[in-house]
């Protein structure tokens, strides 16, 4: 009998989940807060947001000499979630070097997708903060405008540092000047419920995230300010889908769990007592640093060990 | 109905369609069988017949002194060819008994025995000299594993047949449920065990609708549904879903009281002491996307694959892989003229299209493999370091004590051989320990 047989180590079946349908998700949860932006800040969200993607796409093939430009799909997403945290409309070289710093320093430096320490958006974020900080910070965040696709935006302050306190309902919808992607905590939460349904983020980190923010707020400045903190500035954004990220973030239950806690205290300790007024983006940088020593110290107990046998 | 089951492990899709309903089909007899003289755990046999020699149907041709082996039988009545290395399923060549088959079949008249005046010995004599090893797989000695060292208070038939495709338990269970029990009930007594236990999936319930029907008077005997989940007939997991108890890495079931044998070996067991018959056939699936005619067939012990291919209509379309086993733990095979061991329950045809990816990606650390693995491991860093060459970290990681179900890969969306990675750590482990000795 003359056949060809593929031959291979068991196992012979295979989930059909892969890499690239996990990174199409992400982008697909991602489409609720892209849309709102668009419809708060006009076109010129959609430019930043093609741009960001566009220039990620673009390092990417280049730095791996691959033809093939969308590739697994995770170089689209970093470039999206980059383009979520800048205000909706800095000038285009701004936005193209963010990307090519996030996928160049922020990842292939370390040897590509999976070997990353820190989550390549959120260090392409961080290197804007620290060098162009005047076009990620102060007068350039534009008052939204619903239905208006203009370009003739009136700028305004951020709710993090406005004087006057924001209602708690315009910070859910997101009709408040921010950030492209975290004005809308419920465009997020309707894309992170995708997550949830395919099995591709965990409730440990947004809940440990989220909660410890309500918490210190709640403690710091009664039941508004708890609420305020969590809807405010990036906490929704960084909870459900960057300190998510799956390769940058703990694999264990419990380590889950404390990862989410600590990039919540950390943000908090910079709002209330730090120099900034945001501190989503260092805190979730800092604990993606601390990944592989929480990952050590939260081994789960293996089958059958510790617990004595009762025979 | 409450029905039990472990933690972690996957749901699979079954595939159990194509042959469930198939009653069992003895196949005829091809013109030639090999017969490996290691086909089980411990120590390979020795020929005792030798090229030219007549051989009957049952006649021992091979044994050993040692204490975990299994003697062999010739399957057929013939005329032995050789006995020389063979290719075996696991790629390896095994030193095997090759016997032409007579085309005209002396009728074997097997004795029979009331199995109820057979005392322990003479249960346990029977057992080993019927050759009977562990079917589901493993192909461990059984009259090594009824002779525990502790008290055992619990007997498990393993009846899970948690492989997705294979279904040669389950239809025994429905057409052998009387052979069944009788043999349960002579391994209960062997063990002198107070409880006798069917761990059985419920995607099988006119499975556990016979057993149900015929335990009724029996004192002690119990089905009990588990849940359709892999690996749950891994014996420390089915140890696990049935009495919650935890066998340490390292230790045996009898270490909790306990004894698992497969549904196919209790049959066996009763085979042995009804007629004194040796394990010289079995029962196993022939199936797949690619099979033309899936079944469950009755085959003798040394039947080349491909006799048993050709008699299940062949290929439908493009032959992808065939595979000896189950598709989560089975052996693609190279070659077709393998012959089927007693630990063989299936074949399987896997048209292209079933064939899996083999191209893989970097870890991603998407966790998927550590919510899914049933001992609790970290599958990712252990496939790392044995990927990379730190078989030390990959011990560390607990390599060892990893069973290679494939739960690991089957989930991982980097397409990982995790198991691959695993076996080679197993063995430079295996290696280094040795070179320090």
């Amino acid at each position: 009998m003359e056949r060809k047989l593929i031959v291979s180590s068991s196992p012979h079946l295979k989930s059909p989940e892969d890499i690239q349908g996990i990174m199409i998700d992400v982008l697909i949860a991602l489409i609720p807060a892209a849309l709102m932006a668009v419809f708060l800040f006009g076109y010129r969200a959609l430019i930043t947001m093609v741009i960001a993607m566009v220039a990620a796409m673009a390092a990417e093939a280049i730095i791996l000499r691959k033809g093939d430009f969308f590739g697994d799909g995770s170089a689209a997403v970093t470039g999206l979630l980059l383009a979520m945290t800048l205000p909706p409309a800095p000038p285009w070289w701004v936005v193209a070097i963010g990307s090519v710093i996030a996928i160049a320093i922020g990842k292939q430096v370390y040897g590509g997708l999976g070997s990353n320490i820190f989550n390549p958006a959120l260090v392409g974020r961080a290197v804007l903060v620290v060098s162009w900080g005047s076009y990620l910070a102060g007068d350039v965040w534009l008052k939204p405008l619903p239905f208006a696709f203009t370009a003739d935006l009136v700028t305004k302050a951020s709710p993090l540092v406005a004087e006057q306190a924001t209602s708690l309902l315009d910070l859910f919808i997101g009709t408040v000047s921010g950030s492209l992607g975290e004005t809308s905590a419920l465009a997020l939460i309707i894309g992170a419920a995708w997550l949830f349904y395919k099995g591709h983020i965990d409730w440990r980190i947004p809940g440990g995230f989220i909660g410890i923010v309500f918490l210190f707020g709640l403690c710091s400045g009664g039941f508004y300010d708890g609420i305020f903190h969590v809807l405010a500035g990036g906490v929704m954004l960084g909870a459900l889908f960057m300190a998510t990220d799956m390769v940058t973030s703990p694999v264990t239950p419990v380590g889950k769990l404390i990862f989410g806690t600590g990039c919540g205290l950390i943000t908090m300790l910079i709002r209330l007592f730090g120099s900034l007024p945001e501190g989503v983006t260092f805190g979730i940088l800092l604990m993606n640093g601390l990944t592989p020593l929480i990952d050590n110290l939260t081994l789960p107990k293996r089958f059958g060990e510790v617990k004595k046998s009762n025979a | 109905m409450t029905v039990k089951t472990f933690s972690r492990g996957v749901f699979l899709p079954h595939y159990k369609e194509f042959s469930e309903n198939k009653s069992i089909t003895a196949i005829p007899l091809p013109k030639e069988v090999v017969i490996p003289l290691h086909q089980h755990t411990g120590a390979p046999c020795r020929a005792v017949v030798k090229p030219g020699d007549e051989v009957k149907a049952g006649q021992r041709i091979g044994e050993s002194d040692a204490f975990v082996t299994a003697f062999i039988h010739a399957s057929v009545d013939g005329k032995v060819k050789a006995v020389e290395p063979r290719p075996y399923f696991t790629g390896t060549n095994v030193e095997s008994v090759v016997i032409e088959v007579d085309a005209k079949q002396g009728e074997t008249a097997w004795q029979e025995r009331d199995v109820s005046k057979l005392n322990i010995d003479q249960i346990k004599d029977a057992i080993k000299n019927a050759g009977i090893v562990g079917m589901g797989g493993a192909a461990f000695p059984t009259h090594v594993k009824l002779s525990p060292p502790t008290a055992i208070d619990a007997f498990i038939v393993n009846a899970c047949e948690c492989e997705p495709f294979l279904t040669c338990d389950h239809r025994m269970m429905v057409e052998m449920t009387d052979a069944l029990i009788a043999g349960a009930r002579l391994i209960q007594k062997v063990v002198s065990a107070p409880r006798v236990i069917f761990g059985v999936e419920t995607n099988k319930p006119d499975a556990i609708q016979a057993l149900n029907a015929k335990i009724a008077g029996e004192t002690g005997f119990q089905v009990v549904p588990l849940d359709v989940k892999y690996p749950q007939g891994s014996e420390k997991q089915l140890i696990k879903a049935v009495c919650d108890r935890e066998v340490p890495p390292g230790k045996l079931p009898f270490d909790v009281g306990v004894v698992v044998q497969n549904v196919a070996t209790c049959i066996a067991v009763y085979d042995a002491c009804r007629y004194d018959k040796p394990l010289i056939e079995r029962v196993l699936t022939v199936t797949g996307d690619a099979a033309a005619r899936p079944q469950n067939i009755l085959a003798r012990i040394g039947t080349p694959i491909s006799h048993i291919i050709e008699h299940c209509g062949g290929f439908k379309g493009e032959a992808g892989k065939v595979i000896m086993g189950g598709p989560m733990t089975g052996w693609a095979q190279t070659r077709l003229d393998i012959p089927i061991v007693k630990g063989t329950s299936g074949i399987l045809l896997f048209s292209q299209a079933m064939v899996a990816e083999t191209q893989h990606m970097a870890c991603v650390r998407c966790g998927k493999c550590v919510d899914h693995c049933p001992m609790f491991l970290y599958p990712n860093y252990i496939g790392t370091y044995a990927e990379t060459g730190r078989f030390d970290l990959a011990a560390e990681w607990g390599a060892m004590v990893c069973f290679e179900c494939g739960v690991c890969v089957y989930v991982c969306p980097s397409n990982r051989p995790i198991v691959q990675f695993v076996r080679e750590a197993k063995r430079q482990i295996a290696a280094a320990r040795a070179a320090k000795n």
